[in-house]
């Protein structure tokens, strides 16, 4: 999926390209589109910085079905399968958000 | 005396700042109406003594976590004069909404922006004037781990006593404040934590990688820990052979043995855990500060959320395999309450250094040195098995209801000052809330196995040795003795005397004692009272952490009976279906 043609991530959002993170491979970057989740864990999303909107970065998956490790900004986060489900990303191109994503 | 909080998200370095100011003075306290107990130590600001408190840390001021309700708590009952809002300086993005909460307390704020060193390092610009204009408080740049900054928090501090409370601001207009203050570049990454985590949190290489650090960090309190609490009994010894027996010499025999076997030993009962505590917090801090645990969490995961645990709560698992009672402190890196009271159910399975004491000399008495290996790693493995078990068992009534999401720090170089003040105020900790129970534990099984007057310590005629002999019928089915059940009785003061006991029981010791054992028993007795002493209650300072840490008798009964069940059910199969072998197949 990371081959996706997506000129944009706004439009690709609108024609459901989306994802929830738990799909997002290792090493893709996505736009989050919305969280479907209880308020408490909403917000304690938010307070780690992932919320609609936010440029989601996955890292790595552990081994056996264990957590994802995503950053997002300059924070890393892990998170079980479980809470990424509750996740929407839109998957970008490398670059397509900002022109400044080089090493 | 006025009063000053610390607020801020988790991993901000709260208590870190609180002890750079402090020193080692900060202690844990319990407040009215609060469940938990926070960190606070007495301040010189300006010319007066001030209070400074270190609340939980928290994602936010209206959710309903436990840490969220203390906090609000705290604040709409205590009243706090000043409130010092910790931020992470290189993740200022998120912490937005809870610093727009914050200013609309009616409290006076001082911003904190902690680890600007790891913000410069990562080319973040920040304009503390910018901000202070436009967001109307002091906003003060420091590193708490090295104490640049503190001068000018010092000045705010004395400022902020005298302040208005602060206006509250909206969430868009602490947004705007940020986009004008701080500066973020694009790419702005920890490359060095990058590097490291290829390696650490490798596919394939992270567990074993991980089970190599533990093994070593173990082997490290292990090396260290075990000659300094020899060093210390040796102490205790000699002060009792030199100085007190001396001095005690013209009172009667029983206040003799009441202040020495009784009162002095469980101070040196309490004593000998002292370098344990210290070791382990030192580990723990290295493991904790350099970022590790989190990584331990990760690589962990998969693994133990099918027992309803976490990777946290294995790294304290095996940390109770030296010593039960630092790792019970330990969990309270978990900040949900029922994965953290799952965790304490399940330390006190893990085999720690003083049954393997008890189990080292009932092997080398019992057992070839080609089996010897092998029957200790058995017992390692149903200790294993029987965390398990109760995790599993449990994990209905202690739902981890908290989701499984957490902050990856980056990792950072601890300081030695930050570890050592933080292992020297858990002794103190220790020390305090644990004394009294422990003592009062001792003095019970000193009573039992001295009275009634007149007859041999420790005999089957002494109050134990009734108890023993009442609790026979349940015991012989395990292949257990009279003898042995006196030597488990006094194994609840702490494992490593089940030897002393067993020794003034057969009146031997040493190798002596080891012949005695093996004509008193066979193998399979032998094994299935190593699986009683390696099952049953926790020993007196374990329970008596279980019982401060949770404040909770009900729990603290469970711990002690839900143990005593398992050991009699493991025991009694192992015995019968042992004998059962024995008698039909050879």
């Amino acid at each position: 999926m990371s081959n996706l043609p997506l000129p944009n991530a706004q439009l690709s959002a609108l024609s459901g390209d989306a994802f929830t993170l738990d799909h997002l491979q290792v090493g893709a970057q996505g736009k989050i589109a919305g969280i479907q989740a209880d308020p408490d864990l909403k917000q304690r999303l938010a307070a780690l910085g992932l919320r609609a909107g936010s440029k989601v970065h996955v890292l790595r998956k552990a081994v056996f079905g264990g957590p994802v490790h995503v950053r997002v900004g300059t924070t890393e986060v892990i998170m079980r399968l479980k809470e990424a489900k509750r996740i929407v990303a839109v998957p970008m191109m490398d670059g397509s958000a900002s022109p400044a994503n080089k090493p | 005396m006025k009063k000053i909080v610390l607020i801020g998200m988790p991993n901000t370095g709260k208590s870190t700042l609180l002890n750079r100011l402090t020193g080692a003075h900060a202690k844990v306290g319990n407040w009215p109406g609060l469940t938990v107990s926070l960190l606070s130590a007495r301040l010189l600001v300006g010319d007066q003594m001030a209070q400074l408190i270190d609340l939980p840390g928290i994602y936010d001021l209206s959710g309903y976590s436990e840490d969220e309700r203390v906090v609000t708590t705290y604040l709409e009952t205590q009243k706090p004069d000043l409130i010092l809002f910790m931020m992470n300086a290189s993740q200022v993005d998120r912490q937005l909404t809870l610093l727009s909460q914050v200013t609309s307390q009616g409290i006076p704020v001082v911003m904190v922006m902690n680890m600007a060193d790891e913000a410069s390092a990562l080319g973040i610009t920040i304009k503390a004037d910018v901000l202070r204009q436009t967001l109307g408080i002091p906003v003060c740049l420091l590193s708490a781990k090295y104490g640049l900054g503190t001068e000018q928090l010092q000045k705010f501090m004395r400022e902020g006593l005298k302040a208005e409370p602060a206006k509250a601001l909206s969430p868009l207009e602490v947004e705007a404040a940020f986009t004008s203050g701080v500066m973020v570049p694009a790419q702005a990454s920890h490359q060095l934590t990058e590097r490291i985590d290829k390696v650490l949190l490798h596919p394939w290489l992270g567990l074993p990688i991980f089970f190599a650090v533990m093994l070593l960090l173990f082997e490290g309190v292990f090396a260290i820990g075990k000659p300094l609490q020899d060093g210390m009994t040796w102490l205790l010894a000699i002060f009792r052979t030199e100085a007190l027996e001396p001095l005690l010499s013209g009172l009667p025999s029983l206040a003799q043995g009441l202040l020495l076997d009784g009162l002095y030993n469980g101070i040196g009962t309490v004593a000998s855990f002292v370098p344990l505590i210290i070791l382990f917090f030192l580990f723990l801090g290295m493991v904790e500060d350099t970022g590790y645990l989190s990584r331990a969490a990760f690589l962990m995961d998969a693994l133990m959320s099918k027992f309803g645990l976490d990777g946290r709560s294995f790294v304290m698992l095996l940390m109770g395999f030296g010593c039960n009672v630092p790792a019970l402190l330990g969990t309270r890196v978990i900040r949900s309450k029922g994965l953290r009271y799952l965790t304490m159910l399940t330390i006190p399975f893990s085999l720690c250094s003083a049954r393997l004491q008890v189990f080292v000399l009932f092997i080398a008495a019992m057992f070839t040195t080609q089996q010897a290996p092998w029957v200790l790693f058995s017992l390692y493995v149903v200790s294993i098995l029987m965390a398990m078990l109760t995790s599993v068992l449990f994990k209905k009534q202690y739902v981890n209801v908290d989701a499984f999401v957490l902050e990856m720090p980056p990792y950072r170089l601890p300081t030695l000052r930050q570890m050592v003040l933080k292992g020297w105020q858990e002794v103190r900790h220790f020390l305090s809330r644990t004394t009294r129970f422990i003592m009062l534990g001792v003095l019970l099984i000193w009573v039992l196995t001295n009275f009634p007057q007149g007859v041999a310590a420790g005999s089957v005629e002494t109050w134990a040795g009734h108890v023993s002999h009442w609790l026979s019928p349940l015991l012989k089915p395990l292949g257990i003795n009279e003898q042995l059940t006196i030597a488990l009785v006094f194994g609840f003061v702490a494992k490593e005397v089940v030897i002393g006991a067993l020794a003034v029981i057969y009146g031997h010791e040493g190798q002596a004692l080891m012949d005695a054992i093996v004509q008193n028993m066979d193998w399979i007795s032998a094994y299935s009272f190593m699986l009683f002493a390696l099952i049953y209650t926790p020993c007196v300072s374990t329970i008596a952490t279980i019982r401060n840490e949770t404040k909770s008798w009900a729990f603290t009964a469970l711990s002690v009976a839900w143990p005593l069940c398992v050991a009699w059910l493991v025991s009694f199969a192992f015995y019968q279906s042992a004998q059962f072998i024995r008698v039909h197949f050879f």
